[in-house]
């Protein structure tokens, strides 16, 4: 019944192309363009010194972040992410498929594990600060000891959950432990390992943000805390904007990256959906 | 019959192993300043935090704090849930709608919540409200996500038998909807539960409204190592006991539910 009136409604709108295309642009576009010029009009009628209108925050965005400060403040700020996130997907499964494998240690470690995951993240600044100081080597230990546990956890969480079946029809056949490990234990661990990675990623990026806006003299989290205590409104929301879109790349690249790495498993889900 | 002698066996197994595990970790921190490889002034001895953790707990001032954090990890909490209830339903229930938000759902979701700060601090200055701000932005679109999945999640023959049956919306809302979107809404409610602690701790951190996180930096930045790691024990407790307490009022509420049914006859 749902797929009759469907046909109906799509021969109704595929009358004109140019129809077709004004409504899938106007779906994606419309709201966003409505919000900006309502924004606008707000901003101009407002007496708060506190919201500049979006043309203002686009021009700053230009004069402030296109140029050097590209090469000063987001790059460096980008590039200690990346090491730390990359730190913690490596550490995060490594440790992740010794401990899913073991069972001795999984009950050994298993309550010490669900207490420093319950750690807020950001507390871990301070204490990080105090060991290492303030180096770039303290904010890229930061990123990775916040964004390591939502990864370690769920690799113990997909490891254990590898089909025993498998697990003993490969024992049986004498695959060897490397071989296991990377045609069996990984993949069937996969779905879970991306999803806590997918988490990683924004405790990552909100620990990139505070441990510079903490102790730092460059990077993203420091200029906009800098604007925002000289006054300049205009040059911290184009921050935050800057900010906005960095997270929104982020999603989009592991959007794209986990359906490449996950292709068998979405594949396996729809086959069974139909 | 015989299982149950193993099983207790099991468990008491993997109770002892988690006792020692956690007190391994206490020694082995014990040990690093004890045998010199970390400066006691700055990882300082398990004997000194926990005899912090203890002074702390008899302190009507450390009370006050957390109180005062958790007063704002409630109220955030609160006003998140309820309003990304209400506006999930009706953006999930309305196809129209659903298409129209995406891009700015889509956009707004990724946007970490700690850049927001700056403009909570001009708005309200160093106050609770600012925080708020923050923790309601970040929990806000835990609970948001899951209610659309959990909307659209409707059986399509129960809803069209609903509908011939000549269900009433009301009707279908309470007795189609809200049973499909409530696993869906209380595993949001859990992880905004985390986050919206990780917030309210980060934002006195950072802004500098009263509470434990402010209590943090200002001992960090007395230097005073025993303190502040006393402090992060409290907090790793703190959200410890969130989980916990989620975990629990999820398994009561979906106890009709075959995720929680099916898992053990116990």
């Amino acid at each position: 019944m749902t797929a009759y009136t469907g046909r109906i409604a799509s021969t109704a709108r595929s009358r004109t192309v140019g129809s077709r295309i004004a409504t899938s642009l106007l779906y994606p576009l419309g709201l966003p363009t409505l919000l900006l010029v309502l924004w606008g009009l707000v901003a101009t009628r407002t007496t708060s010194r506190f919201f500049p209108d979006p043309l203002t925050i686009a021009e700053a965005f230009r004069e402030t972040w296109v140029g050097p400060a590209f090469v000063e403040d987001v790059l460096p700020s980008l590039a200690r992410l990346g090491l730390g996130v990359a730190a913690s997907i490596v550490l995060g499964i490594a440790a992740g498929t010794v401990i899913g494998l073991t069972r001795w240690l999984r009950e050994l470690l298993e309550p010490l594990l669900e207490f420093l995951r319950a750690i807020p993240p950001p507390v871990l600044i301070p204490v990080v600060m105090l060991l290492l100081g303030i180096t770039d080597t303290m904010k890229v230990v930061v990123i990775a000891s916040g964004a390591v546990w939502p990864i370690l956890l769920n690799t113990i969480d997909g490891v254990r959950g590898t089909d025993s079946v498998m697990t003993e029809t490969a024992e049986s056949f004498q695959v060897t432990w490397w071989e296991r490990l990377w045609f069996l234990v990984l993949p069937a661990a996969s779905p879970r390992i991306m999803a806590g990675v997918r988490q990683a990623l924004s405790v990552a990026l909100i620990l990139m943000v505070i441990s510079e806006m903490f102790a730092s003299s460059s990077g993203l989290g420091y200029r906009i805390a800098y604007f925002q205590r000289n006054y300049l409104i205009a040059e911290m929301w184009s921050g935050i904007l800057l900010l906005g879109l960095v997270g929104v790349f982020l999603a989009v690249a592991f959007g794209l990256v986990e359906r490449r790495v996950l292709r068998w498993y979405h594949g396996i889900r729809e086959v069974n959906r139909a | 019959m015989r299982v149950f002698p193993t099983r207790r066996l099991r468990a008491l197994r993997k109770a002892m192993l988690g006792v020692v595990g956690l007190t391994g970790f206490l020694v082995v921190w014990q040990l690093i300043p004890t045998l010199g490889l970390i400066n006691p002034l700055y990882l300082p001895y398990v004997t000194d935090v926990l005899e912090r953790l203890f002074e702390q707990l008899v302190d009507l001032a450390f009370w006050r704090r957390l109180g005062s954090t958790m007063t704002s990890w409630g109220i955030g909490l609160t006003v998140a849930t309820v309003a990304a209830v209400v506006l999930g339903t009706v953006v999930g229930l309305v196809p129209f709608l659903r298409r129209a938000t995406h891009t700015v759902v889509e956009f707004l979701r990724p946007i970490p919540s700690v850049a927001l700060i700056p403009i909570a601090v001009l708005m309200f200055g160093i106050q609770r409200q600012a925080a708020l701000v923050i923790i309601v932005y970040a929990s806000f679109w835990q609970v948001f996500v899951q209610v659309i999945y959990g909307v659209a999640d409707v059986d399509v023959v129960a809803r069209d038998t609903a509908r011939s049956f000549g269900l009433t919306r009301r009707e279908q809302l309470s007795h189609l909807v809200l049973p499909t979107t409530l696993p869906y809404l209380m595993t949001g409610l859990r992880l905004a539960a985390a986050v919206a602690l990780i917030l309210a701790i980060t934002a006195e951190m950072v802004i500098g409204n009263p509470g434990l996180g402010r209590m943090i930096e200002l001992s960090r930045s007395a230097g005073d190592a025993a303190g502040l790691y006393a402090l992060v024990v409290v907090t790793g407790l703190l959200g410890l006991m969130v989980n916990i307490v989620f975990r629990f009022i999820e398994r009561r509420v979906l106890s009709w539910h075959q995720s929680v049914r099916g898992e053990e006859p116990l």
